[in-house]
């Protein structure tokens, strides 16, 4: 199967510009499975072109090289005489931890994987679309500079996709950075270990070692070329499918080889993984209700047996331009600083450096949104969610009315330079139809309305009470809201200038912009914006907002025109539920029971709050349940450091300023005017 | 130089010779004398070494005046397509290469059907008229002291050896250039000049040898007082040798290979052999802290000095002693060395000789890669066993020397050639496009010289390198002098290129290499240069703490409206790629015009501040107005 998107080259993203504006062709890798032997694809011979920059070396090398370098030396001499202990001791126990995190990755288990994912993804998927055009100039990059391949994390199954392809293509697969916890499943960590994972502790803090030990392996990995480097930059798994700020440690390790010289360039490759309907879906709307994600082990993972029986409709693997390190870099950064002390000890990154490596973060995130493909579903999604939610349980939804807003919507989103995965040859109303049906687990669709499902209650049980219900209710709209959030990233600046026109009750722009920006502050930890792109971010929200006859605009005005307001009230809508969570959570922390506060309280807290607010009728949105976003708030209000941390124990305690928090809500609100909360957005992460 | 010259000598030959000449030079040496005065008096007469002196006043005369070197030597493709070099003062010289062409078409995809001719001669239509200062030339007149106007002389003295200086030569174009050169005779004439410009504020640039390669000589485009270019190449006398405490004072005008020659008479050497030593002058040494090939033995410039005596506008600074070492605050010898002719001009240098080797080994050892012969050469650092030269070429120079082979007429040569390309190759496993070669030169008693021999090659064995005989170690030091040749043919067949280098700490080197040479390569695609560029180095000297790199960057710019242009763009980007990656400004080229930009970066604003303050107390007029350095 073939198919084409529509791409738009934003203005500001010089760096791929040229490259959206062609028509990319995806092709279904599972076409061929279908039709021949996996075995035969298993025992394919592989023979990739390598990076030409160094000699190949084996795992064993690799560790070795790790172990003798001049930086462990002499980590491990300063952690003996911290800890009073002696250096052989100190240098075995780093023998252990690279032993708990290596790699060790080797061809007959790659076969074994692709074998493997070959039956795996044939049961689960309808199709794997990988753009071939992005895999030739990974394949050329690949034998020029050391590549990092940045995927973004939706779902386990992005696992090990990147290596089945890299496989199946010929080219070097990667060592792909993993979270511990992979390692400790019976017989599956091993082989995850050999197909290339290495194994990241969760918490790490401060241990001194532990990051020497990482950061040592990762960066010879880089330096020699040994293999092209995986990992999520975003470091997690995104339980809301909505991109998350970038973390900045790996990021870090892989550019230092760059900065400090020691490699001529370094080539990051974003990748775009997106899926027509995730396999944790249900699971991960329960976690952010506060259900505990269940331990990674391999009976947890037969017991999910069940979810690979469902169809899960396609995937779509979009690889990025691959991006020049040191083209991107150009005048970011000075890398004399690092003349004046040996490069193989240890040294504090400079600011300049932070800012750069979180600069080049955010730019690989806002590109991996810009290269993923939106699919119908999450335009109905959207739409979905703006009904009132007794609509959707009690009377339901007319289909009618959802399938030709989607169609308004569709034009919108491609006005806007989206990737839409919207079939052309299938009437417009079959592909909304299977949308819906492929989402049964979601919505339910009967005698000319759309319903949402809620779970199933459990049966001969005792009659659920109000907040059960509202639990439940709420963990389907938060599987609802997750597909919306699939193609947030393309409305979400139009939809700020939207909500900066309507709160600030304006038409001036020196008047709206303040309040964009205010907001892009404010909700830096929810959305991804480019550190120090604020103005550019509004230019390119207008340019698309005059583009679709929304508004108009002058040097000095921004004015809604009239056939505007279905557009600007849609966009409103689309960030209230935002807007609304961040208030509920403000107004808890002003209550005056909260003084000083853990996380572990305060999530519990806030839950309580919006239920109750809910159950009350004050607030609509269920989303105010997600913990990832009273999380974000938190995040952010400690960026803007209006929540401090008192006290530093196993149990972070916070402190806040309710003053600032009132004036943060009236800001918001639009009872006093913006003022900056700090610094431009993003410049302090 | 005498022993390029000196035909093809076996080596018991020349060392016999040598020897000779040592023993010869102990004889002529008077009884008790402590030091033999070869020269004292100044008075502009003709003495007797004059015709034995390189450097005429008028250097056109013997030299090129849009190319390097002698006008009878250069290197041409002759009649039937092959490579020749012309001339009878080189080794080379009179032969014929017959790897250059295919190098010249294969690395650059030149053609020989493609030319690319300079202007044959020198139109003085195209310089401008000088601006005189007549107050100061009556002055001068009386002093006897002799000067020029005349066009040739000028443009000789307006441009060193940059890729645009010569480029702009070879095409008729000549910019602002001194209005009048000047030739003092002797420290004395120098301090008359020096006052009369004072007196008439008319701006002093001192020349030595005219190698500069950093626009040292260039005429500051916005200076409008008459320039005058203040020629040393008469100031070239040996004025006394004291045998006791090896030193001999030496007049700053007088070019290396002359310093040496006549020093070897007397059995002595300085053991200073820059690069461009047939040319350039003491004083330009001393004036941008020149290095020389066999410092391993020998020291740098500045560790060769005792005393130097410089004319400013002040008057004359000087020690009042020659004790080997003070303590006596900073040094004012480091406000001399590196002034780059923007304080004075240094007149009289007092260095240490040394009694002239009585042995001479050259040797050469090949390594599986670069990156082994850089371990290598660390090692025998750390060792602080260097030979008085060890040099490290990569696998793009390796093939670049085997292209400027010569003809040979033995067949025994040759199939000796065949058999050690086979053993490295073949049996050794070594990768051709990867191996690397080390050239060396011993020097010492015969017994130190083998002993020393066997420590540096047991080294190499310990990576992977194998001795690969006197001969390719010898030719590489004797190329030494002939690549500079070289550019002008390049230059004949749109091949524009120029070399550069730095000093970097060991544990960069590689680094340094790898991306200063892909820098290279990038930009010049970048800039629509057609055609790959040559970029290749070689680390040319070892210290305790690094090494000192010379980068070597050419390309066919057919097709290119702005060659020069693009070229500089490339040669600036590779500069900053260089102090991105730890490395200096510079090791001996000293910075002149070319890398003044990067002057406060290296040395911190307090360090401008110092310098600046230096050049105000000692030349408040901007006398030696050339605007180097700061």
């Amino acid at each position: 199967m073939t198919h084409t998107t529509h791409n738009f080259s934003p203005q500001y993203m010089e760096s791929v510009k040229g490259d959206l504006v062609n028509e990319e062709e995806f092709v279904d890798i599972l076409e061929e499975r279908r039709n021949s032997s996996d075995l035969g694809h298993a025992f394919r011979t592989f023979s990739p072109h390598p990076y030409k920059g160094a000699p190949s070396c084996s795992t064993a090398d690799l560790n070795k090289a790790v172990l003798e370098s001049q930086y462990l030396r002499y980590m491990a001499k300063e952690i003996a005489t911290e800890m009073g202990s002696s250096v052989e001791e100190v240098r075995e126990e780093a023998t252990g931890i690279l032993e708990e995190m290596s790699q060790n990755l080797q061809l007959g288990f790659i076969r074994l994987m692709g074998y493997t994912v070959s039956k795996m993804s044939k049961r689960l998927f309808s199709s794997i679309n990988v753009n071939m055009e992005g895999l030739n100039r990974l394949q050329q990059a690949i034998q020029e500079h050391p590549v990092i391949l940045m995927p973004n994390h939706r779902s386990y199954a992005d696992f090990l996709v990147i290596s089945y392809i890299l496989f199946t293509y010929d080219i070097p697969v990667p060592v792909i950075a993993a979270g511990s916890p992979l390692a400790g499943m019976k017989m599956v960590g091993e082989i995850l270990r050999r197909s290339g994972a290495f194994f990241i502790r969760r918490a790490i803090g401060s241990d001194k070692l532990y990051w020497a030990v990482l950061s040592e392996y990762v960066k010879t990995i880089v330096r020699t070329g040994f293999a092209p480097v995986e990992f999520y930059v975003e470091g997690l798994r995104s339980r809301t499918l909505k991109s998350l700020t970038p973390k900045l440690g790996m990021m870090h390790m892989v550019l230092e080889p760059y900065f400090k010289g020691e490699v001529f360039d370094v080539t990051l490759v974003p990748i775009s993984i997106s899926y027509d309907r995730v396999l944790e879906e249900s699971l991960l709307a329960h976690e952010l209700l506060g259900v505990p994600k269940p331990k990674e082990s391999t009976t947890g993972l037969l017991k999910a047996t069940k979810v690979l029986q469902e169809d899960y409709g396609s995937m779509h693997v979009n690889f990025g331009r691959p991006l020049s390190v040191r083209h991107l870099c150009q005048g970011k950064i000075n890398r004399c600083q690092y003349n004046l002390i040996p490069r193989d000890l240890p040294q504090k990154p400079t600011a300049e450096a932070q800012a750069c490596v979180s600069w080049l973060a955010h730019l690989v995130v806002r590109i991996q949104e810009e290269g993923s493909l939106i699919s119908p579903w999450s335009l109905m999604a959207c739409l979905f969610l703006q009904a009132p939610t007794t609509v959707l349980t009690e009377e339901g939804l007319l289909w009618q009315q959802l399938t030709e807003k989607t169609l308004w919507l569709r034009k919108l989103a491609l006005d806007f330079g989206a990737r839409l995965n919207w079939p052309e040859k299938i009437p417009d109303l079959d592909v909304m139809a299977s949308s819906v049906a492929l989402h049964r687990s979601i919505v339910q669709r009967k005698a000319g309305r759309v319903y949402l499902v809620r779970e199933e209650e459990p049966a001969g049980k005792r009659p659920i009470s109000a907040e059960e219900g509202a639990f439940r209710t709420a963990a389907a709209v938060l599987m609802m809201a997750s597909y919306r959030n699939q193609c947030l990233h393309l409305f979400v600046r139009p939809a700020m200038v939207a909500t900066a026109i309507h709160i600030a009750k304006t038409t001036q722009r020196d008047k709206i912009f303040p309040f964009f920006f205010f907001l892009q502050d404010l909700f830096a930890n929810e959305f991804i914006f480019i550190p120090g792109k604020s103005s550019q971010d509004f230019e390119e929200a207008c340019f698309f907002l005059k583009k679709c006859a929304a508004i108009d605009v002058s040097q000095q005005e921004v004015t809604v025109s009239d056939a505007g307001q279905e557009v600007l009230s849609f966009l409103r809508a689309l960030l209230k539920p935002f807007i609304d969570t961040y208030q509920v959570v403000f107004r808890y922390l002003c209550e005056d029971g909260v003084h000083s506060f853990s996380e572990k309280q305060s999530l519990p807290a806030v839950r309580n709050l919006a239920t109750k607010l809910i159950l009350s009728g004050e607030l609509y949105t269920y989303e105010a349940l997600s913990s990832d976003t009273q999380k974000n708030v938190l995040s952010a209000l400690r960026r803007l450091e209006i929540v401090t941390k008192s006290r530093v124990s196993e149990q972070n305690e916070f402190r806040v300023n309710k003053d600032a928090v009132r004036r943060i809500g009236d800001m918001l609100s639009g009872k006093i005017p913006p003022q900056p909360l700090h610094g431009p957005p993003g410049t302090r992460l | 130089m005498a022993s390029n010259s000196s035909g093809s000598s076996s080596d018991r030959q020349r060392i016999a010779q040598q020897r000779l000449r040592i023993i010869a030079g102990h004889l002529q040496r008077p009884e008790d004398g402590d030091s033999a005065v070869l020269s004292a008096e100044c008075k502009g007469q003709v003495s007797k070494t004059d015709e034995e002196k390189t450097v005429p006043k008028r250097r056109q005369e013997i030299m090129k005046w849009n190319g390097w070197g002698y006008s009878d030597t250069k290197f041409l493709f002759n009649k039937k397509g092959q490579a020749e070099f012309t001339g009878k003062r080189y080794r080379l010289s009179g032969m014929i290469i017959p790897g250059l062409k295919d190098w010249m078409e294969g690395t650059f995809g030149a053609n020989l059907q493609h030319k690319s001719p300079a202007t044959p001669v020198l139109t003085s239509s195209a310089v401008q008229p000088p601006t005189i200062n007549e107050a100061f030339v009556e002055e001068v007149k009386s002093t006897g002291i002799p000067f020029s106007h005349d066009a040739e002389d000028r443009v000789f003295r307006a441009h060193g050896h940059c890729l645009h200086e010569v480029f702009a030569l070879r095409e008729g174009k000549i910019g602002r250039v001194p209005d009048m050169v000047i030739w003092p005779n002797c420290h004395n004439d120098v301090v008359k000049i020096v006052e009369l410009a004072c007196k008439h504020n008319v701006c002093l640039m001192p020349f030595g040898g005219g190698t500069s390669v950093s626009s040292a000589l260039e005429c500051p485009p916005e200076e409008t007082r008459s320039i005058v270019s203040l020629d040393t190449s008469q100031m070239n006398r040996i004025l006394w040798i004291d045998e006791k405490n090896l030193t001999a004072h030496v007049e700053a005008g007088i070019v290396g290979q002359d310093l040496e020659r006549l020093l070897n008479e007397s059995g002595y050497c300085t053991g200073h052999e820059p690069d461009s030593m047939e040319f350039s002058s003491l004083g330009g040494w001393v004036a941008t802290r020149a290095s020389g090939m066999k410092k391993n033995i020998y020291g740098n410039i500045e560790d060769l000095v005792i005393h130097i005596k410089m004319v400013t506008p002040q008057g004359v600074i000087e020690k009042s002693c020659q004790g080997p070492r003070m303590s006596t605050g900073p040094d004012i010898h480091h406000f001399i060395l590196g002034s780059e002719g923007t304080l004075g001009v240094v007149t009289e240098v007092t260095m240490k000789i040394r009694p002239m080797p009585e042995y001479q080994k050259y040797g050469s050892v090949v390594f599986p890669n670069f990156e082994q012969g850089v371990a290598c050469l660390r090692e025998v650092a750390k060792q602080r066993c260097a030979p008085a030269s060890i040099r490290l070429m990569d696998n793009e120079q390796f093939k670049f020397g085997h292209a400027l082979k010569p003809q040979v007429s033995s067949i025994f040569t040759s199939f000796l050639d065949g058999l050690k390309k086979l053993y490295i190759t073949k049996f050794k496993g070594f990768d051709q496009d990867r191996l690397c070669v080390a050239t060396l030169l011993f020097e010492g008693n015969r017994e130190k010289v083998l002993q020393h021999e066997k420590q540096v090659y047991d080294i190499a064995a310990k990576f992977g390198g194998l001795a690969a005989g006197e001969d390719n170690g010898q030719r590489g030091y004797m190329l030494t002098f002939v690549i500079a040749y070289l550019r002008d043919l390049g230059m004949d067949y749109y091949v524009i290129g120029e070399s550069f280098e730095t000093s970097v700490p060991w544990d960069r080197v590689l680094d340094i290499c790898r991306n200063v040479k892909a820098r290279i390569t990038r930009e010049c695609k970048d800039r629509g240069v057609q055609f790959p560029p040559l970029s290749t180095c070689r680390v040319t000297q070892t210290y305790d703490a690094g090494a000192c790199v010379y980068f070597y960057f050419a390309f066919n710019y057919r097709g290119l409206s702005e060659p020069v242009h693009v070229y500089e763009q490339v040669e600036h980007a590779a500069r900053e790629e260089i102090l991105a990656n730890g490395g200096s400004l510079s090791h001996h080229h000293g910075v002149g015009k070319l890398r003044k930009e990067w002057m406060r970066d290296t040395v911190s604003s307090v360090g401008m501040g110092m310098l600046k303050s230096v050049k105000d107390y000692v030349d408040p007029q901007n006398i030696f107005g050339n605007r180097n350095l700061l």
